[in-house]
């Protein structure tokens, strides 16, 4: 069993912005490119050019087909990765320590060396963030580019995860919720940031941005009736509104 | 709490080299971090024009293309039969001896039997250039089995189109309205745009079949059935001019709306009314008098009609007015057509009048127009719009994507703030573009580039007999506007000789025998066939691919390309650059590593082989080459004194733009800049740019054009009422009776929707569509190790309806019947679609042994094309003649016009998509078995 700390300094997290998200992957190969250069072993594929191939992602994009009660069928795309939860499963079940919650900044990580491979956290995890490296043997997850959020040899505009710097539609924002003042915490109260799957108790720090409202505008049309008041029912009427229409523009009076 | 201790301040690479993105068309910056000599890690280039730091899945995947299995290590010359892939390494030597061997004889005979097509090339200013001064007529890139009909139709409309012509005005937009895009050109900025708009509440619009990508993030989705898209904008056009929510202002001073028709009977009825200067003429609103349009001071009168010798002249509008506020386009007459409801139309026009008109506002920037006026403020109407593929790929596409452009006008949302915006080098009239040239010499320059716009049938590209000068027919009477040329003819006319026979095809990344032909099994069958003494149909062909396609096998003699980080490049303002609507840019490439195999840059090799032929251009007058490679060109070439390749760093000292003599650091000093140059179009002459005379001067100065080029919107197009005019029986250039109707017809002057020929189509009646994925967009991704485990797999996506008609559930598999063939495939349903439209992914689909994959892959096992349902040719309709199945105006593919029919079927006994084909032997072999990738300590 490994301890959780009961408070962290800051809590850093991701706001995923449901509403724009396109689907494209982007944060996912970015993520990828990353951390397979960088945090502990590389991200292997398995069978990269074959049947089945299988490889290990930290950050993985899901869609999801709606119905709503009325209207046509929507489409959701979302992103999933660790959601660095305060209270976080996958790191009590640990049985050697390996995985840990920061007590600086709340990011939970796998030290690989102390890593047996196990799998209890991965089984533990509510969303299925965690992924066992098929050739390292070790857990991979988020480690929300902890080694480019403080990185010195990197400018400063750069230390974000490489997720949000790559996210072509500006759907990732990264911050400190434990600031009320901050981008993140602002953004999350002004669009009603949601956790997921609350019920399972887990306080996930990342939060979601709900879709806005989809398919309206059948409805807008009584308010929108009064601009489409015809001119003219026919070419004929339409001409002698266009003569009158002429003479009231600035100069058209002949 | 005892935690570990992190370095987290990891030193990231040891260099990080600039260069531009080629994994897409979109030509983003990127920044390539190097460790110990290897590519790293890429990202987006903050600085960059384009992309300003972001990068797509396909950027980022980059390091897996750079190492990618497939690529093609060496020359290989074909030792088997075509199509079997047994090949025999050569050297560079040989290849060139080989192809100057069959390509010198052709130039001293008859240099129109060298067919050269280059597929997603971007380098069409060089790649014609060569072809210009090899003499053939028949060279094209890919536009006419893409999106021809966008780039014409806004090119002919208003002097641009969308995607590299221009772009929302991002930063003041309220409406954002997007056609029948398929996740795809102008990737990043579209999805930066959406995202930014978006996070200040603007709306997006989405039309399209399909409800995936931009469509699942729009804020109301139109669902529209495929080609019907221009009765549907015909319909907002119809409700916005009967409420009078048009732009009257913008359109009289601005467009060719108040411009006079000739209405006397004879060869000029329906041509613009002209001074001797032959400058249109109008009614100035202010005197009542005829005149020039251009005229200081003028007010061009709408209305106002001229009598002359008893006819009246009636201007432009009154005939829009007349096609347009007729019930054949109320939008109860065109809502079952277009699967929308008349409410939903009428919302939508609503929406668009309340943005443009109840929301406009105004940026305190003063101007001076063509006319010498002056004006205070610019009027800004938020609404924008952005269209491709979707609605271009129809045999009535041209014409749609008119439509279009007549809607954002009539709104007065072009070249304003809040509305669309060119990008430099456009916008850009017709007249200031070439018209197509055919003139062919014996060992001499063809006598002119090979691609233009046609004014009117003196421009077709016709021999003395009438017969077609180009082996694709482009800019015949069949489609006279084809100004990408066409591609996709390609190979079928020259296998049935029709017009004529050629000797050499030489092509370069185009998938012809695969993914980017209609009939691909015909095709197959076309580049293998033989004639009676047992010779090669097509008797040779060069191939030049970076990677092992399925196209390799085909081909005689292969000359290997690099990957995109292994060569120069230049994205040029002479061709399709990277401007922004507020500057002009261009870029580079150079290789960030050094190739690891006996590969050379395309254009190199045409380079070397232009010097093998001495082909004038390329050659000094004492017979020395004029460059060694294909960088040397990009910085010394001089396409007229002063003006190159590349706008930046030009002069002895590198303090020149646009115009400047040759600079040979010029590519240093890019490499230096990021791989990017740009130039800000000043305050003030960044909106309104086809009339400001602010933007002429800058563009003038920077050698975009000679001198100013002001033009008006063309709402009618001339040149189309000349073709009709021929048609009609006028003028000497006459065309074969059987296409006189379908001329007068199609090619009207103002934008028409027509249904597409249904030739064959009865009981064939649900509409099949392709796409790419986000992530493979324009790329060479199904091969990519990381990106096809985002997308290895490509079911037919069937909308709920049809899967509980046909008794289908997720994984049966299903007969898709066309008039041309047949496929079985597996389903799965989707609820987010046009409730009568499949789908597929293009191009996941792979041919065994090609793209280094295992034959055991599911993009070869499962995967599929629904090209074979496709053909180039439309069904026979018995009159003996070939029919082409493309826009009868632009001649581009129509490859959504598919109707298919759909039955359950059993599962095939090996569980593999139908039709399957031999497995190809691969020139590379197939790629390792797991990857850990990761190349520092």
């Amino acid at each position: 069993m490994t301890e959780l700390p009961t408070n962290t300094k800051r809590k850093m997290g991701l706001v995923i912005d449901l509403d724009t998200c396109v689907g494209c992957h982007a944060c996912v190969i970015s993520c990828k490119g990353w951390n397979t250069e960088n945090y502990g072993a590389p991200l292997s594929d398995q069978d990269p050019y074959g049947a089945d191939p299988s490889g290990t992602f930290l950050n993985r994009v899901h869609s999801y087909e709606v119905q709503p009660e009325s209207g046509p069928a929507q489409l959701i795309h979302f992103p999933k990765s660790c959601l660095h939860c305060e209270d976080a499963p996958c790191v009590t079940v640990c049985p050697t320590g390996a995985s840990y919650k920061r007590v600086e900044d709340g990011i939970v990580l796998v030290n690989e060396s102390d890593c047996i491979g196990c799998g209890l956290c991965a089984w533990s995890c509510p969303y299925g963030a965690r992924e066992l490296d098929q050739a390292e043997g070790v857990m991979k997850k988020c480690t929300l580019c902890v080694d480019r959020i403080y990185n010195d040899n990197l400018p400063e505009e750069d230390r974000v995860p490489s997720c949000v710097r790559t996210c072509p539609a500006g759907a990732r924002h990264f911050g400190d919720f434990a600031d009320p003042d901050s981008n993140v915490s602002k953004l999350s109260a002004e669009r009603g940031g949601m956790d997921l799957m609350p019920e399972m108790g887990t306080k996930p720090v990342n939060k979601y941005l709900p879709p806005r409202p989809k398919d309206q505008i059948d409805e807008q049309i009584d308010i929108l009736a009064p601009l489409l008041a015809p001119v003219a029912d026919e070419a004929s009427g339409f001409l002698g509104w266009l003569d009158k229409a002429l003479d009231k523009m600035p100069g058209g009076s002949r | 709490m005892n935690q570990p201790v992190l370095d987290t301040s990891p030193k990231v690479s040891d260099e990080v080299r600039k260069t531009t993105c080629y994994m897409c068309a979109c030509r983003c910056g990127i920044n390539v971090h190097m460790k110990d000599g290897k590519v790293a890690y890429i990202e987006g280039n903050r600085d960059h024009p384009v992309n300003k730091g972001v990068l797509c899945a396909k950027g980022s995947a980059g390091i897996m293309q750079v190492n990618a299995p497939s690529r093609l290590r060496t020359p290989l010359k074909r030792v088997g039969p075509r199509g079997s892939g047994e090949f025999e390494e050569i050297s560079w030597d040989e290849a060139l001896e080989i192809a100057a061997g069959w390509l010198g004889p052709v130039r001293k005979d008859d240099p129109s039997k060298l067919a050269f097509f280059t597929g997603r090339d971007q380098s069409q200013s060089f790649t014609s250039f060569w072809a210009q001064n090899f003499g053939t007529p028949n060279y094209a890139a890919h536009g006419g089995f893409c999106s021809v009909n966008m780039a014409a139709a806004g090119i002919y409309t208003m002097g641009g189109a969308f995607w590299e012509f221009g772009q929302p005005d991002w930063e003041h937009t309220k409406l954002f309205m997007l056609f029948g895009v398929a996740e795809d050109h102008d990737s990043n900025p579209i999805k930066m745009g959406i995202g930014k708009i978006k996070a200040r509440g603007a709306r997006v619009i989405g039309v399209n079949p399909i409800r995936s990508g931009y469509n699942a993030v729009a804020d109301d989705w139109v669902g529209i059935t495929p080609g019907t898209d221009g009765l549907f904008i015909l319909a907002l056009v119809h409700v916005l001019m009967k409420a009078g929510k048009i732009d009257l202002d913008y359109l009289s001073r601005y467009t060719n709306a108040p411009v006079l028709v000739n209405a006397a009977e004879g060869p000029e009825q329906g041509l613009f009314l002209r001074d001797s200067d032959s400058k249109p003429l109008v009614i100035d609103r202010i005197t009542g008098k005829l005149t020039p349009f251009d005229q200081k001071g003028v007010r061009p009168d709408l209305s106002a009609t001229y009598e002359k010798d008893g006819v009246t002249h009636r201007p432009v509008f009154h005939q829009m007015a007349e096609r347009y506020l007729s019930d054949e386009y109320a939008p109860e007459a065109v809502a079952e057509r277009c699967g929308i409801s008349a409410g939903k139309i009428r919302a939508i026009a609503a929406e668009l009048a309340r943005v443009a008109f109840d929301e406009a506002f105004e940026l305190d920037k003063e101007w001076t127009d063509f006319r010498g006026e002056t004006h205070s403020k610019m009027i800004g109407r938020p609404v924008s719009m952005h269209s491709m593929r979707g609605i271009s790929a129809h045999a009535n596409g041209f014409q749609t994507c008119r439509a279009l452009h007549v809607l954002q006008i009539i709104l007065g949302t072009v070249e304003v703030p809040g509305g669309f915006r060119f990008k430099p080098p456009y916008p850009k009239p017709v007249e200031a573009h070439p018209v197509p040239h055919v003139g062919v010499t014996a060992n001499q320059p063809l006598d002119g580039p090979h691609l233009g716009f046609v004014r009117g049938p003196e421009h077709l590209a016709l021999k003395e007999d009438g017969s077609p000068a180009r082996i694709d027919k482009a800019f015949t009477w069949e489609n006279p506007m084809s100004s990408h040329g066409l591609m996709h003819m390609v190979i079928s006319n020259a296998h049935a000789g029709d017009p004529y026979k050629i000797d050499t095809l030489f092509m370069y990344m185009a998938n012809m025998s695969w993914n980017s032909s209609m009939n691909t099994k015909g095709v197959m069958e076309m580049l293998t066939d033989k004639d009676e003494n047992g010779d090669y149909v097509i008797p040779r062909i060069i191939y030049s691919d970076a990677y092992s396609s399925e196209m390799v096998a085909y081909a005689d003699l292969i000359l290997p390309d690099t990957t995109y980080l292994e060569r120069h490049d230049c994205i040029s303002l002479l061709d399709r650059p990277i401007c922004e609507a507020d500057a002009a840019a261009d870029a580079i490439r150079w290789p960030v590593v050094e190739p690891d195999r006996d590969v050379r840059g395309f254009q190199t090799v045409l380079v070397q082989l232009a010097n093998k032929l001495g082909l004038p251009g390329f050659t000094n007058e004492d017979g020395s080459a004029k460059y060694t490679d294909y960088a040397d060109y990009i910085v010394n070439h001089e396409r007229k004194p002063g003006i190159g390749p590349l706008a930046g760093f030009r002069g002895e000292n590198g303090d020149q733009e646009g115009r400047g003599a040759v600079n040979p650091d010029q590519m240093n000093r890019y490499i230096e800049n990021g791989s990017f140059y740009v130039s800000h179009i000043p305050d003030g002459a960044d909106y309104y740019k086809p009339w400001n005379s602010a933007y002429q001067d800058w563009a003038v100065g920077m050698g975009i054009y000679d001198s100013p080029q002001p033009y008006l919107f063309q709402l009618y197009v001339e040149p189309m009422r000349k073709f009709q005019l021929a048609a009609e029986g006028h003028g000497e250039r006459q065309p074969p009776d059987h296409l006189r109707d379908q001329i007068k017809t199609t090619l009207d002057p103002l934008p028409i929707w027509y249904e597409t020929d249904q030739t064959g189509n009865e009981g064939y009646t649900v509409n099949a569509l392709t796409q790419r994925p986000m992530a493979m967009y324009h790329s060479w991704g199904t091969q990519n190790a990381w990106l096809r485990q985002l997308h290895g797999r490509n079911p037919l996506y069937v909308p709920t309806k049809l899967m509980h008609d046909h008794g289908l559930s997720d994984g049966d598999w299903a007969r898709v019947s066309s008039p041309h063939g047949a496929i079985t495939v597996p389903v799965m349903e989707m609820a987010s679609l046009n409730e009568n439209t499949v789908w597929t992914w293009n191009a996941i689909g792979k041919r065994k042994g090609a793209w280094a994959l295992s034959n055991d892959a599911p993009e070869a096992t499962k995967g599929f094309l629904l090209n074979h349902l496709i053909h180039e040719l439309l069904p026979p309709k018995g009159d003996g003649l070939r029919w082409a199945n493309s826009d009868p105006i632009t001649g581009q593919a129509a490859w959504f016009d598919l109707k298919v029919k759909i039955e359950k079927a059993e599962a095939p006994s090996d569980a593999q998509s139908q039709p399957e084909f031999a497995p190809i032997k691969s020139p590379v072999g197939q790629g390792p078995d797991a990857l850990a990738w990761k190349v520092g300590k």
